[in-house]
This record gives C-alpha cells, sequence and structure tokens, in this order.
C-alpha cells in the first residue's frame, strides 16, 4: 500500500456515471502515476470528457470511488478538485472575453488585503509563470482581442497560478496550429519533468505518441486497457479504439483529372483585420476527378479564400469561373447551383443548431419543388429525405430526424453536413477542414466520401491544416502562404518537409510559370 | 424511437407551461402578500379586507359584486370577461409582434411605437373618409389594413438599420418609439379635424370611429353612430353590458395564422433559421438581410393590427397627447409573448390573462378599498419572472438531473455528445456484436 502510494497519485476506481438512459462511463479504473503524462484516448462520446468531469468534480459518479495519494477523496465541486491541486484546460475555453489576460487568470483565486486586489503580487506570481515555462501572454490584453493559442496559454497558466499539481488537458490541440502543437507537447513535457501529473484527453495518435508516457483506452464508456506508449503504435491504438481494424492510409487510384471546373484568375478578397489583402492575386483551376488540396499554416488566407469562392465574402478583384460561367459577383444561393461547400466551422456555418437534423438537412432545399408547395413546407417528403440521408451516410443520432442538431455528436454533425453537401450532387466540392476535430472512425469515413466523389468525376477542392491528411488525401497540392500560392506540388512526389518549407514562406516557386504550363 | 421523442417534446412543453404558471403564480402571491401587508398597515382596512382583496386577486374576473349582506358574491360575470376578451385584443397581437421577432432572433421592443402608427393611420381612415363615401365595412377594412401597414413600416425602420448598419435593434427601437409618440401629437394637434369636440367635457381626445364623418347643411362635422364600428357577431348577447366585439376572433384567427406562418411555411422555416443563426442562413444562401426586415416588419404589423382593432371597436376614444408617454399594450406585449415562450396559441391565453388582470384592478377598486395599482405591482412582478421562466424551467429540468450547474459548465457538447453516443452504441450494439 505504502509504495502505491507513492507511484499513483490519483486513482479512479470503477467509476460508474450513468445518465438518463444511458451508462456514460461503464466500471472505468484509471491510475495516473506522479510525473506522467498519461493519454486518455477514444472517439468521441467514449466517455472521456464525462470521466475528466467527474474528476474535475462536475459530475458525481454512481458507483466507484477516487484516490489521491492513496487516500479516498470525495470531490463534489471544481472547488474541492482545485483545493486537491487538479486542474482542467476544457476544450472550450472558460474565460471571460472582456477581461484582461491577467484578470482571467486571479479569477477565483484572488490575493486580497483587506478586501481590495493586490495584482501587482500576482503579476509579479503571473509573470515569473510564464516565465519560467516560456509561456508568452500578453497580461493586459483582454481575452477576445488575443489568438486561440495564447487563450490556451492563460488556461495553462490559470493551473499553474493555483499550484495544480495534476493537469488535465481536454482535447487541447483541437484549435491550433502545428507549430503551437509543437509548442504546447514541449510545455507539458516541461511540467511532466518538474513532477507534474498530466491526464491528456485526445483521440489524435501522433500526439500521444509523440508525447504519452501510457494510454489508457475507452471505448463506448467501457474500459479496454492500459499500455505503455513505446510498447504500442498507432494502428494498434486505433484498432483498440474503435474496436475493429481501422485504415490509417487513405485507399486511392491515381486521380483521372478532366476539364476544369473551378478557374480562379487573379483573385483578391480583403482582410477584416488589416488593409492588406488577405488573398492576394490567386490564380488556380480545379478539375473533375481530383482533389485539389489548399495547404497551409492557419490564417495564410485560406479562410478567405474559401469564402471568397463561396461568396461569403465579397471579393475585390478577379474573376472566379464556375462550369463555364462567371460567378464573381453572383449571390450565394446562385452560386450553390454548381457548387456545394463542406464550411471550416460546424457550428457557425454549416448548421443550425437548434433545428432539428431533418430541418439541417434541408438548409438549402427548402425551396426545391420536391420539399414545398405553394410556399408550405411538404414535411413527409422532408422527413422522407431526411431518413435516406440518414440511413446511406450512417449518421447516427438519438432521436433519427428530428433530433436537435445541437445534442448530435461532433462526428456525427460533420457526417450530417457532409451527406447534406455530397447528396447535393454540385460538380464542385468545397470542403474545408473536414475532419477537424473528428476521430479516426469517422476521419476514415470522410476521406472515403471525397475520394468517392472525386471518382465520380467531381472537382474536390480541399483546405486542410493537417499535413497527413494533404498528403494522403489530395492528387496536387497548392500551397497558401501570406494570401498567394507559393507552389504547387504532387504529393507522390514531394516530402512533408518540403511542403513545410513552402508553408513556411521558406521556399517559393514562381507560379505564373507553372499557370502557363497548366493553361 | 419515434414515440418516445413525442413524449419527450410533450413534456418539454409541460414544463414550459408549468414554468409560466409557476411565474404567474409567484406574481399573484406578491400581489396578495401586498395586499395584506397594506391592509394589516392601514387604519381604515384590516385582515377581513385585505382577505376580500387576496380573493379577489385570484378569482376576481368571477366576481359579481357584493349581496346584500355586503359580503363579496361569486359566480359567471359576463360583462367582466367580455371586457377581458376585449382587452386581450390588442395585448394579443402585441404578444404576437414581439414573439414572432424573438423567434427569429429579434427583440422586438418597438411594439409600442408600432401600435401608435397603428393608430395614427388607423384613426385617420376610419374618421378621414366621409361616411356616405363607402360602405362602412370597406372603411372598416382600409383602416384596419391601414393601421397593420403602417406598423409594418413603422417595424422596418429598426429592420433596416440592423440589416444593413448592423445596429442594434433595441436602440433603433426605442428611439422609433419616441418619435413615433411626438409624430402622432404633431399630427392630431396640426391636423384639429379629428379632435373631439362634440363632447366638449373630454380635452385633448380624438372621436371614436362611430363618430362618421358627415356632411350636414354643407359643413363637415361628426355625427356619432354613422361611423364604423367592429362588429359584435353576437358576442354582445353573450357577454352583455361588456365592450367585447368580434376583434377577439380575429386576434385568435391571426394567431393561428401566424402559428401556420411559423411552423409550417417556408418562409417561416427561412425566419427562424435567419434568428437560430444567421452566420448559417447566410451559408445556405438565405437572404438573410431582407428576413430581418421582413420579420420586424410582420413584428410591426401585427402591432398595428393590435391598434386598429382596440380602435375600431367604435367605444374606446384616443387621448392623442401622448407624446410623454407610450402605450402599454404595447410593452405589455413582451410579458405576454415571454409568458406564452413565444408560441403563438399560448399567446392568447396569456393576452387574455394579461387583460384578466386589469378586469381584477377594476373589481379591486370597485369593491373594496383597495386600487387598481396593486394589479400593477403583480403585472411588474410576472414581468420579471417571465423573464426569468427559461430558469424555472431548468430549475425544473434539474430535479431530473441531479446536479444542474455541471450541465452548464461542462460546455454545449460534452453531454450530449457523451448520451447521443451511448444511444447509439445501445441501438447499434446488437449488430455490431
Amino acid at each position: 500500500m505504502r509504495t502505491m502510494e507513492a507511484e499513483n497519485i490519483i486513482e479512479m476506481l470503477h467509476i460508474t456515471k450513468e445518465f438518463p438512459g444511458i451508462i456514460a462511463n461503464d466500471d472505468i479504473t484509471l491510475q495516473l502515476r506522479r510525473g506522467e503524462i498519461h493519454a486518455l484516448l477514444g472517439e468521441n462520446g467514449a466517455g472521456k470528457s464525462t470521466l475528466m468531469s467527474v474528476l474535475f468534480g462536475l459530475y458525481q459518479p454512481e458507483k466507484g470511488i477516487i484516490k489521491k495519494n492513496g487516500q479516498e477523496v470525495k470531490i463534489n465541486d471544481p472547488n474541492d478538485a482545485t483545493a486537491l491541486g487538479i486542474g482542467m484546460v476544457h476544450q472550450h475555453f472558460k474565460l471571460i472575453e472582456v477581461f484582461t489576460v491577467l484578470d482571467n487568470i486571479i479569477l477565483g483565486a484572488e490575493t486580497t488585503k483587506m478586501g481590495f486586489l493586490q495584482k501587482k503580487e500576482a503579476r509579479a506570481k503571473v509573470e515569473a509563470l510564464s516565465e519560467r515555462y516560456g509561456l508568452k501572454v500578453d497580461l493586459d490584453a483582454r481575452v477576445e482581442d488575443i489568438t486561440v493559442g495564447m487563450q490556451q496559454r492563460v488556461e495553462i497558466l490559470k493551473m499553474l497560478y493555483r499550484d495544480n499539481e495534476i493537469l488535465i488537458f481536454d482535447e487541447p490541440t483541437a484549435v491550433l496550429t502545428p507549430q503551437e502543437i509543437d509548442e504546447l507537447m514541449a510545455t507539458m513535457k516541461e511540467f511532466a519533468k518538474e513532477g507534474k501529473s498530466i491526464l491528456f484527453i485526445s483521440h489524435k495518435l501522433n500526439e500521444i505518441m509523440a508525447v504519452s508516457d501510457r494510454v489508457t483506452v475507452l471505448r463506448k464508456g467501457k474500459y479496454i486497457g492500459t499500455v505503455d506508449a513505446k510498447d504500442t503504435d498507432k494502428q494498434s491504438l486505433s484498432n483498440m479504439m474503435v474496436g475493429r481494424p481501422v485504415q490509417l492510409e487513405v485507399t486511392k487510384t491515381p486521380a483521372q483529372p478532366g476539364e476544369a471546373v473551378l478557374e480562379v484568375r487573379d483573385l483578391c478578397v480583403p482582410s477584416r483585420g488589416h488593409k492588406k489583402n488577405a488573398v492576394n492575386h490567386v490564380s488556380f483551376q480545379a478539375r473533375a476527378g481530383e482533389i485539389l488540396c489548399i495547404a497551409g499554416i492557419d490564417g495564410n488566407g485560406q479562410t478567405e479564400l474559401v469564402y471568397g469562392l463561396t461568396g461569403l465574402e465579397k471579393s475585390s478583384g478577379g474573376a472566379v469561373t464556375l462550369c463555364g460561367e462567371d460567378i464573381s459577383h453572383a449571390s450565394i444561393k446562385h452560386r450553390g447551383q454548381n457548387m456545394s461547400h463542406i464550411p471550416e466551422d460546424r457550428h457557425k456555418h454549416g448548421l443550425v443548431l437548434d433545428f432539428t437534423l431533418e430541418q439541417n438537412l434541408v438548409l438549402q432545399r427548402f425551396n426545391e419543388k420536391q420539399f414545398q408547395t405553394h410556399g408550405f413546407i411538404n414535411r413527409g417528403a422532408v422527413r422522407e429525405y431526411a431518413q435516406r440521408l440518414i440511413q446511406q451516410y450512417d449518421v447516427r443520432s438519438g432521436q433519427g430526424p428530428v433530433t436537435t442538431a445541437r445534442s448530435m455528436s461532433g462526428g456525427n454533425q460533420q457526417k450530417a453536413i457532409i451527406a447534406r453537401e455530397v447528396d447535393r450532387e454540385k460538380p464542385l466540392i468545397v470542403a474545408v477542414q473536414p475532419t477537424r476535430g473528428l476521430d479516426v472512425g469517422a476521419i476514415e469515413y470522410i476521406h472515403s466520401q471525397l475520394v468517392a466523389e472525386r471518382d465520380r468525376g467531381r472537382a474536390v477542392l480541399l483546405v486542410s491544416l493537417e499535413l497527413d491528411e494533404v498528403m494522403s488525401l489530395s492528387d496536387r497540392i497548392l500551397v497558401m502562404y501570406e494570401g498567394e500560392i507559393v507552389g504547387e506540388l504532387d504529393p507522390k512526389q514531394t516530402t512533408v518537409q518540403e511542403l513545410g518549407l513552402y508553408m513556411a514562406g521558406a521556399k517559393r516557386m514562381d507560379m505564373t510559370e507553372k499557370e502557363s504550363e497548366g493553361a | 424511437m419515434n414515440d418516445q421523442s413525442r413524449t419527450l417534446l410533450q413534456r418539454d412543453g409541460t414544463k414550459t407551461i408549468l414554468a409560466s404558471l409557476i411565474s404567474i403564480v409567484i406574481g399573484l402571491a406578491v400581489g396578495s402578500v401586498l395586499v395584506l401587508a397594506v391592509g394589516l398597515s392601514s387604519d381604515n382596512l384590516g385582515l377581513s379586507s385585505a382577505w376580500e382583496g387576496i380573493r379577489l386577486i385570484f378569482l376576481g374576473l368571477f366576481s359579481t359584486g357584493r349581496n346584500e349582506a355586503g359580503a363579496l358574491s361569486w359566480g359567471f360575470n359576463p360583462q367582466s370577461i367580455g371586457n377581458m376578451l376585449f382587452r386581450a385584443t390588442p395585448l394579443i397581437l402585441t404578444g404576437l409582434s414581439v414573439s414572432v421577432a424573438f423567434k427569429t432572433g429579434l427583440f422586438n421592443i418597438g411594439a409600442p411605437g408600432q401600435y401608435l402608427m397603428g393608430t395614427l393611420a388607423t384613426l385617420a381612415i376610419a374618421l378621414g373618409i366621409p361616411s356616405t363615401a363607402l360602405p362602412s365595412p370597406l372603411i372598416w377594412l382600409l383602416a384596419f389594413l391601414g393601421g397593420a401597414l403602417a406598423g409594418a413600416l413603422w417595424g422596418c425602420i429598426p429592420g433596416l438599420v440592423k440589416a444593413f448598419l448592423n445596429i442594434n435593434e433595441v436602440l433603433a427601437c426605442i428611439m422609433t418609439n419616441w418619435i413615433a409618440a411626438n409624430l402622432v401629437t404633431w399630427f392630431f394637434d396640426a391636423t384639429k379635424v379629428f379632435q373631439n369636440t362634440v363632447e366638449n367635457t373630454k380635452s385633448s381626445y380624438i372621436y371614436k370611429t362611430a363618430y362618421g364623418k358627415t356632411l350636414v347643411d354643407g359643413a363637415w362635422t361628426y355625427v356619432d353612430g354613422n361611423g364604423v364600428q367592429t362588429a359584435k357577431l353576437g358576442l354582445d348577447k353573450i357577454f352583455p353590458g361588456s365592450q367585447v366585439n368580434a376583434g377577439i376572433l380575429i386576434a385568435i384567427v391571426i394567431a393561428i395564422g401566424v402559428y401556420i406562418l411559423m411552423t409550417k411555411t417556408t418562409l417561416g422555416y427561412q425566419l427562424k433559421a435567419c434568428g437560430a443563426n444567421r452566420h448559417a442562413a447566410h451559408y445556405a444562401g438565405i437572404n438573410d438581410k431582407r428576413n430581418i426586415v421582413l420579420s420586424m416588419a410582420i413584428a410591426g404589423a401585427l402591432s398595428g393590427a393590435g391598434a386598429a382593432l382596440y380602435w375600431l371597436a367604435g367605444n374606446t376614444e384616443f387621448f392623442w397627447k401622448t407624446y410623454q408617454s407610450l402605450p402599454t399594450a404595447g410593452f405589455n406585449g413582451i410579458p405576454v409573448a415571454l409568458l406564452a415562450a413565444n408560441h403563438p396559441i399560448g399567446v392568447i391565453f396569456t393576452g387574455c390573462f394579461m387583460s384578466m388582470l386589469n378586469i381584477v384592478g377594476l373589481q379591486l377598486t370597485n369593491l373594496t378599498a383597495y386600487n387598481e395599482y396593486i394589479t400593477d405591482v403583480i403585472i411588474s412582478v410576472i414581468v420579471y419572472l417571465s423573464a426569468f421562466s427559461l430558469l424555472i424551467k431548468m430549475l425544473l429540468n434539474a430535479r431530473k438531473t441531479n446536479k444542474p450547474a455541471a450541465i452548464v459548465d461542462s460546455g454545449p457538447d460534452s453531454l450530449p455528445e457523451e448520451k447521443a453516443a451511448a444511444e447509439d452504441s445501445a441501438a447499434k450494439g446488437g449488430e455490431q456484436a
């Protein structure tokens, strides 16, 4: 017993947590050793977040106990957790947007003297922490003005400020750029070296392999097993997670590109943030039967390029031709006649979260003849259509067509959007980060869908930040850097390293030449 | 699966109704406490009169005055009920106005202004057309449509400003309210002809619409009985002695129409999509700007129609020096809509409830030493509570799950995600095994 105490700082033993009608955690045991990075792996809805919420005092388990240093503890709310030295960075940050960074860090743990805030002391402490771990933040900036990466550093500093020794990271990399991910990994390792214990929730196998010491896998609320990271590999982890052999690589035949479906000439899109063009004289063609990927580090104009193409933002120059028709100034609806769009932000653009699944599935099509008569929605037809899509694309939800979109898991929300957009059967599919935040099973599915669409002769324009996805899925790669296309690469002939150089702006092709080649 | 969802929905609806009822009961209870406090602390009141007051607050609608022994008597009071229905008419329509805007993501605090502009147009048309020029039903119809149109145009202004300049509709609504109040006063001040000079006991009132513009001895004068009045359709026989007319039926029909519009039509679908997620609507090619303007126009038209139905009754008179005050019928649309959880059919009932409080106030004044201001307190408590009715609903939900705060804290995604997935696994488990 004595030795156990020294080894395991936190033990969650036989935790069972039920929600009405379902068991989110079914007899799960998790042992966190002192000074280790312990990954918690599982698909969306496997019960990872619930388990961590139990540890953080947000939920009370029906069965099971939690021990710290071998002593049984009761965690009734997050204050108890904090008192035990447990800190958590939530997937959706818990920051007050209009407060400054410093105010956010000290909120709830303020040092006061006779009821007055002692911000100077707090500032000194935060500055020291920030220096020590290289967590650069601007203490006086408002949270709403800083980048997502910096917001995360604020969340981490919050934990450090409270002297937490058990740090929970809930999907910390979902919102970060590749560089920020590297920094975060280094920071986590630093923490572990100092003896802090880290629980790291993720479904990204690369990161787990890179950073963690041990991995606990959950599937559908059940405990599958705990393995040492050094004794396993990505394939076996993903098999454990999904419960069947998963294909991590995309299988596809060589592309047979046909005619140009989309032609972009000198497109410029103004930036919202500054005066320069976010998209600066970009020209390219997307051809039928090919997956063209726009690669680049986040924030180099990819988002604005898609906005310019789909009409979400007005372009300030250049021409866009789709299926032989100039659509440079056409409305979104008009463009939609030949284009479907899997948007980057599924909650902002992709779905009306308070609508039902079936209402969301006809978001663009409700006005079509089959779904309405004289302005009255033809409910039967909508229901039938929704049921077909749900079945065909395996969209899972609690109550089928009448499920509120908000209550669906992220993966199934994305599947619903893919179903809707693919089923519109348009010659061009614009897919922006279609697999962001999804687990391997869903990613595998979405990739196969996009390849299938390509093989049916559609042009797929893929915008992705994930290098693996770029390399495995695309037939042709265009690299965007600071609003311009700086290179065109063949994924079969290039390497990740070379791609990285273009993305970082260290290498550049003369694109005018390339264009004339293509034409 | 389907049956299960239906019962869930029903349960949700039940909770909404329950939350509203709790708001109402708390409001009435606070009123009762007030009555009790006033009764006990006042010399000429006492416990017995306080008890009378409390009973009137809850049952004022069924009070029939006092019997020979001087005790309160109870029973079916057709006059009270008829008047309740009459006064509910404009409230139902302003309630619909606010709820339509709410459903499309807009807060229409501009109902009073739209109501005033509806008043202006209705009265100007009803009193401006000579009673011999057109058959009176046609004048009635024109005045009604004019009122609705004026409200719609007035509602468009905040809509346009919101859609194209991204200025918050609440600010624009408040400003247009006062512009309307001054515009209406100015109009009736400047035109003079509509000011009631026949009944010289009254100052600053406009003719009732029952007065018709008539040529007498070569001069235009207003003659009682020549004007327009909403048909009674026998309602005055059912509720003798009250002001009730067919307006309440029109209001109910409009409420059903709004319900159909919002739930069954493509237009309602678009409006709701814009309200629930303007970005997604925009992404889907729905003209979000047009829909914002349209939804404010519909809201305005409903408020304007409410004004039209109220003034076209023929027995109501408009105090035109309104530049310092806004009509309560407009503002009370907000609690009416909130209490009904923005459900168009629910608005019919909450509108009747709010006007019932009005009747209760009258009964208190008539039958006891209390005055109707008690009901103002009740209304204001309910207004506060109706804003909390969502909270009450949450508390009702919380009784099921053991920790409400956790659901709020853990972010919108985590719990339902787990839940949906687990349900999936339950459903799919058989196949996969």
